[in-house]
């Protein structure tokens, strides 16, 4: 059964950067004409901030820095913990309205849908770090360690959102609705970057819920900002060994959400929309 | 195979768990003709599209767009062939050039190329005016000229549509039906499922019904309408009152009767005039007011119901017909 073809198509097909460059300008656009997309890394967090900062903030004793200072980089964790959400969001919306329909019956790599959805996201992620810094700046917050250990806390932060994409992707895949994504983002994601450094030191909480507190990779994400932007103090020699060696084990946890969830991205992914 | 034929499926299957949506299915569209695939919800006629079209991979089969093959060569079966989803699928927050241009850009066209094959298409679809307001704004109409022209925006030869008009008011039917016509006359391939039997006889060169996953009948508008048998003589009655005596008087006259007692109607099948000129003296000597007596040639509705015993669209009225009549026979 082999036919000559008729009309060989003439047009030679994208390369994964060209494709992918337009779908993060189609989800940029979506940006620019929603603004309200943005809520949840940019007023959601400065609320959080200023909350934390004057509501709980002088019942919360820190020592060595104060209150704010030692707020601020929870934040920014938090904030790029989230872009999971904001992957999972833009992903499941795509497919309910069949644009990945769309997009596959065009001639790009695979790959492209994944790839674009990722880029946007993590430049979303971004403008809400930035927001953040400058609030930061605005409420106290400093830089205290040097322009290459800042640069390092920035870098380990695109470090952990690119793993944090991951697990996006595969509740993105997994869920059937923007509402079933919030409920279930909500319902994990929060709790996940309370029971940890973010908010509060871990040494006056209960040694059981301390244990947690430690292991979860948002503190060690945390503990590294904090030293290398020179927002608090090194781990004390109680604390839980990831504290000890925040910035090895940001980059160890990073490795390790990835290895975990991107083969369960991809398979929900190609699951969901093979069919 | 023959090289003019645009697209073929061969034996389609495909299975979610033990129930098979599509069921053997097979076809072949000669290039540059039109084929509906005609079938009521669920028969399998998006799964088919789908599989044809790569997004879906057969259980079992396979198919041809082209001159390529589905399973082997997606690829270029991607290059060469525009989708024309069942939802309308454009990018609600873009505007109708941004839409264009993305799809222009994904298909691989230079950029030169795309702005003006984009302004070609608005004007061709009546979009020129509104091509920098975002899609969100555009009627259901307006979307789905806006869905078929991102589809043309590389020209691609074969283009497949999954109910192209489906809650479409009949005149946004009508215009998109001229465009597909003019697109035919141009060469391009077309393979559009509908439920709408009129939409299969108005447009397509080649019918395929299908029900249940399985092809049922494959023909031509005519072929099929001539299977549904004889025309049928249709009286309808002045006063409801009088509908059961004049169901007696028909049944003396023909075989099969129907009833539609909310329409006052009787429809029988009669093999030509010399049933009608019949029934029309039997009623005239029996006293009862009749509105209207005529001959229905058969349409594709009633193919459709011939073929599978149900109706191609799911009328409640229908059913609470086939009730009454049980109740009144």
């Amino acid at each position: 059964m082999s036919a000559v073809p008729a009309h060989p198509p003439v047009l030679t097909p994208p390369s994964l950067l060209r494709a992918s460059a337009i779908v993060v300008r189609r989800n940029l656009i979506h940006i620019k004409r929603m603004p309200e997309l943005l809520l949840d890394v940019t007023i959601q967090p400065v609320m959080f901030v200023l909350l934390f900062a004057y509501v709980f903030g002088s019942s919360i004793s820190v020592p060595g820095t104060n209150y704010r200072e030692f707020l601020v980089p929870g934040i920014m964790a938090q904030t790029i913990v989230f872009s999971s959400f904001v992957v999972a969001l833009g992903l499941t919306s795509d497919l309910d309205k069949g644009i990945v329909d769309r997009f596959k019956s065009l001639p790009i790599p695979r790959s492209t849908i994944l790839v674009g959805r990722s880029i946007s996201s993590l430049i979303h992620s971004s403008i809400g770090v930035s927001v953040m810094a400058v609030t930061g700046l605005l409420i106290g917050w400093r830089v205290r360690d040097g322009v290459w250990h800042a640069v390092g806390a920035f870098v380990l932060l695109l470090v952990f959102g690119f793993a944090m994409i991951w697990v996006g992707i595969w509740v993105g895949s997994i869920m059937r609705s923007v509402e079933s994504v919030n409920g279930f983002m909500f319902t994990v994601m929060f709790p996940l970057t309370f029971v940890a450094n973010t908010f509060a030191p871990t040494a006056s909480m209960p040694s059981w819920l301390r244990t947690i507190a430690e292991w979860n990779p948002i503190s060690s994400l945390t503990q590294s900002l904090r030293e290398l932007w020179g927002n608090g103090p090194q781990a004390g020699s109680t604390a839980a060994w990831p504290l000890q060696h925040a910035e090895v084990t940001t980059v160890v946890w990073a490795l390790l959400v990835t290895a975990v969830f991107a083969p369960l991205a991809l398979a929900a992914f190609r699951r969901r929309s093979r069919d | 195979m023959d090289s003019n034929v645009a697209v073929e499926a061969v034996d389609l299957v495909k299975r979610f768990g033990d129930n098979a949506a599509v069921d053997g299915v097979s076809f072949a569209v000669p290039a540059g003709t039109v084929l509906g695939m005609l079938g009521p919800n669920g028969a399998g006629k998006t799964t088919t599209v789908r599989m044809l079209t790569t997004l879906s991979r057969p259980t079992s089969g396979t198919g041809m767009v082209a001159g390529y093959d589905i399973i082997r060569q997606p690829e270029m079966v991607r290059r060469s062939m525009g989708l024309t989803g069942q939802a309308a699928t454009v990018d609600e927050l873009l505007t109708a050039r941004e839409n264009l241009r993305m799809v222009g850009g994904l298909s691989g066209m230079p950029r030169a190329t795309i702005r003006p094959a984009a302004d070609d298409l608005l004007e061709r679809f009546l979009l020129t005016d509104a091509a920098d307001r975002i899609v969100k704004t555009y009627s259901g109409g307006m979307r789905r000229r806006l869905d078929l022209a991102v589809s043309l925006i590389a020209a691609p030869p074969v283009l497949f549509l999954d109910e192209p008009t489906t809650g479409l008011d009949p005149r946004s039917r009508n215009d998109l039906w001229d465009v597909l016509r003019g697109l035919v006359r141009e060469g391009t391939t077309l393979l559009l499922t509908t439920q709408y039997l009129e939409e299969a006889d108005q447009l397509a060169d080649d019918i395929v019904v299908i029900d249940k996953g399985h092809v049922i009948a494959h023909g031509t508008p005519t072929d099929l309408k001539s299977q549904a048998g004889r025309a049928s003589v249709v009286l309808t009655v002045t006063h409801s009152c009088d509908l059961r005596r004049a169901e007696e008087l028909m049944r003396r006259c023909v075989e099969e009767v129907h009833l539609e007692v909310g329409a006052r109607r009787l429809t029988a099948q009669a093999s030509g005039l010399a049933d009608m000129s019949r029934i029309g003296e039997v009623f005239a000597a029996s006293g009862i007011a009749v509105d209207d007596l005529g001959l229905q040639r058969p349409s594709l509705d009633d193919v459709f119901l011939h073929l599978t015993g149900h109706r191609a669209e799911d009328e409640p009225d229908s059913t609470s017909d086939v009730q009454l009549e049980g109740a009144l026979g």
